[in-house]
């Protein structure tokens, strides 16, 4: 068969149409976006009548593929790194209920916050759950695990995590495809209360999981993805997890002098791991995250054992691996010939010409004159870049949601008025709830809705909450007449400064909604449209 | 054979379009390819880069290590040096010339070009200029791919079935403009590189 030429990404997605799903759930995140954007723009996708709608968020999309597990069909659902916190409830407790149609829980790490506000490690969450995970190394991997996956989980009866990292998920390279399998049934589960996590269930489902956790062990020590390498210089033993395999064998041009173990699949193989530390002097581990396996080998007690990596200096503590990092590891010669020259400046990210937050901010930026600075509360997307020159409007992103909960405690505090700045999508994925709040209580909180009617950061996705801004905070209570609708272009700068003047006076909840599409989204429609006619 | 190549650009210019025909074309001869692309909030006008690698042997890092890059192609000077330390000791620095300008702090054009122009093997073109007298304003990026050509291992042919593959599903106008402008700006690499051999 012809090979693909895929995204990491884009191979999971297609093990995942080949491997029988019936449906994919996501909130767009880098780097993962592209998983369910491929099957979106999938032929095969349509003709299946695989579901591929994006959700509101991570939670809603990690339930619903339960939901589509619970009955018998194959799910899969996607998320970056800090989504799993927001899904973390339901996927942990995933893990006790079990699955019934397979399930991968699909997680894309940014070591390094290329795009994201912190680098946590997924793995820690399937540890956590007690689910297995996989860590492809390639993209060939990538798409095998995700084809496979589904018939894990089923076996086990069990979600499973597929965890991968920014590099792998946004690097091409040509894939091979496997056999289309057919979608699964509806078959409901054969325990009509497994699913029922009711204290006295959830027990006996809970040790069932535990009970299982031999067997995964059996499989990863049995597993195609771990794999111990033998080698003549038995002066060091080096374990590489996922991606960083890749980065040790280009050091070595696929010839490591050393043994190795490849760890793709956990829990960890126990055996394989003795064996290696067992016939080496020295342990290297390389992670491409969190120095997870270095601390499961060194723990608490490990102190004097012979174990580097992330923990002792060897690898730096943060950070995303690359070939050179683990060349100095391990003693390897990195060859630089030039420099970068003094005259070369940064270029950090900017919003674009004529987007629609900047007449926000200037307008904003001048309503707040005459108040002392630091209350601009503001979230996660584009606008968040407002925190930079010349704007340096805003004073927190911390989380998805956060800008209005967190203003509503400044508010509370004293600091009014409070002004909370949100993205159209990221209000649907996470601030109506935390609006609700401000409204119960009537708090001096300024809400401004920067209404792009897209998902702008990763790219123009569809909007959750597209058209329904307006009405869902007159419907959860805010007074009709603080909702005011403006257009963010410049020859309106006067009016909308009134209006914001006028609703820094009023003491309650006011929403502020700029509505203008954002300028991507229009250039790409209208090339859409172009190609459209040109057909 | 093996190239391994950095392309870079500011968010926005669709550096992209480079890698998707060259990564195209290395599949369609049959050979290995490793193509690092950034997704995310670079793409709103900071620096971007990807890392192509081209081989008959298996590829092992989607990611280049420093000191190995045969070529740093660059749609804008300025990002052109950001990725100097990737490049081989004899490796080609093919850049555009007009600076993209979206920050404050951009440095004095002159300095820049200054700097590519002592550089030893260098392309220094006005890819908008070629492209706006050969095809359109809008082929520059394939002005660049047509400067790095010479380098590439893969012939005219190949690359020209390349820009079909990849502009193609946008009309037969568009993919005529791109192999236009790829072929104007292989013609200038050609010249320039025969004057920089020669004065060397």
């Amino acid at each position: 068969m012809e090979k693909l030429h895929l995204l990491g990404d884009e191979a999971i997605a297609q093990g995942a149409i080949d491997g029988g799903i019936s449906g994919i759930y996501a909130y767009p995140g880098t780097p993962s976006t592209e998983i369910l954007e491929y099957v979106q723009h999938s032929k095969e996708a349509a003709k299946r009548n695989i579901h591929a709608t994006w959700s509101a968020n991570e939670k809603t999309a990690m339930e619903a593929a339960l939901g589509m597990s619970y009955t018998g069909k194959r799910a899969m659902v996607c998320m970056k790194h800090v989504g799993l916190n927001v899904a973390a409830d339901a996927f942990v407790n995933s893990a006790i209920t079990g699955a019934n149609g397979g399930l991968v829980v699909v997680v894309a790490d940014d070591p390094s916050m290329h795009s994201s506000q912190n680098e946590q490690d997924s793995r820690f969450y399937g540890q956590f759950a007690l689910t297995p995970i996989f860590e492809p190394s390639n993209q060939q991997e990538a798409y095998y695990m995700s084809y496979e996956g589904f018939d894990f989980s089923e076996k086990f009866g069990v979600p499973v995590l597929l965890r991968l990292t920014t590099r792998l998920a946004h690097s091409r390279s040509g894939v091979v495809r496997y056999e289309m399998k057919n979608q699964n049934e509806v078959k409901i589960p054969s325990n009509p209360t497994q699913f029922v996590l009711l204290p006295s269930i959830a027990r006996k489902q809970y040790k069932t999981l535990l009970n299982k956790q031999n067997e995964f062990e059996e499989e990863s020590e049995n597993s195609k993805f771990n794999i111990y390498f033998d080698g003549q210089d038995n002066s060091l033993g080096i374990i590489a997890c996922g991606i960083a395999f890749n980065y040790l064998l280009e050091n070595f041009q696929g010839k490591c002098p050393y043994p190795v173990l490849k760890i793709s699949q956990y829990p960890i193989p126990r055996k394989k791991i003795e064996k290696i530390i067992n016939e080496t002097q020295k342990i290297l581990v390389l992670e491409d995250g969190y120095p997870i396996v270095e601390n499961l080998l060194k723990g608490f007690l490990g102190k004097n054992l012979n174990i580097t990596g992330r923990l002792d200096g060897t690898v730096p503590r943060d950070g995303e691996l690359n070939p050179n990092i683990v060349a100095k590891a391990i003693g390897r010669p990195i060859n630089t010939y030039f420099q970068v020259p003094d005259v070369v400046a940064g270029r950090p990210p900017s919003l674009c010409s004529g987007c629609p937050h900047i007449d926000s901010f200037n307008v904003l930026n001048e309503a707040l004159k005459n108040y002392s600075k630091g209350r601009v509360f503001s979230d996660i997307g584009c606008y968040t870049l407002a925190a930079l020159p010349p704007f340096n409007s805003v004073n927190s992103c911390v989380d998805m949601g956060a800008s209005i909960t967190m203003a509503k405690g400044a508010a509370d505090a004293g600091l009014v008025p409070a002004i909370a700045v949100i993205g159209d999508s990221t209000f649907s994925h996470s601030g109506i709830t935390g609006l609700l709040d401000c409204v119960n209580e009537n708090s001096n909180v300024k809400v401004l809705i920067l209404d792009n009617d897209t998902t702008g950061m990763t790219g123009g996705q569809d909007s959750p909450a597209s058209g329904k801004i307006e009405n869902i905070c007159k419907g959860i209570g805010v007074d009709p007449e603080h909702v005011r609708i403006i257009n963010p272009l410049k020859k309106f700068d006067d009016v909308n400064l009134k209006i914001y003047l006028e609703e820094f006076e009023y003491n309650g909840v006011s929403v502020i909604i700029p509505q203008r599409e954002c300028i991507q989204t229009i250039g790409k429609n209208i090339k859409t449209k172009q190609t459209e006619v040109k057909k | 054979m093996k190239k391994d190549i950095i392309i870079a650009g500011v968010g926005g210019q669709g550096i992209l379009s480079i890698a998707s025909v060259l990564g195209y074309t290395a599949v369609k001869a049959g050979l290995e390819l490793k193509q690092s692309e950034v997704h995310g909030m670079s793409q709103r006008g900071g620096d971007v880069q990807s890392h192509l690698r081209i081989s008959d042997k298996e590829i092992y890092s989607d990611l280049i290590p420093q000191g190995l890059a045969d070529l740093i192609v660059s749609v804008e000077p300025m990002e052109s040096l950001r990725y100097l330390p990737w490049l081989c000791e004899n490796g080609w620095l093919i850049t555009n010339s007009i600076p993209f300008i979206n920050t404050i702090k951009y440095p004095d054009i002159e300095l820049l070009l200054n700097e590519i122009n002592n550089f030893k093997n260098h392309i220094l073109i006005d890819a908008e200029d070629i492209a706006k007298k050969s095809a359109s304003a809008r082929s520059a990026n394939m002005v660049m791919l047509g400067a790095t050509s010479p380098f590439l291992g893969l012939t005219n042919e190949q690359l020209e079935d390349g820009i079909a593959g990849i502009f193609g599903r946008k009309g037969e106008k568009i993919v005529q403009q791109n192999i236009d402008a790829f072929r104007a700006g292989k013609k200038f690499a050609e010249e320039n590189v025969n004057k920089i051999l020669i004065t060397k």
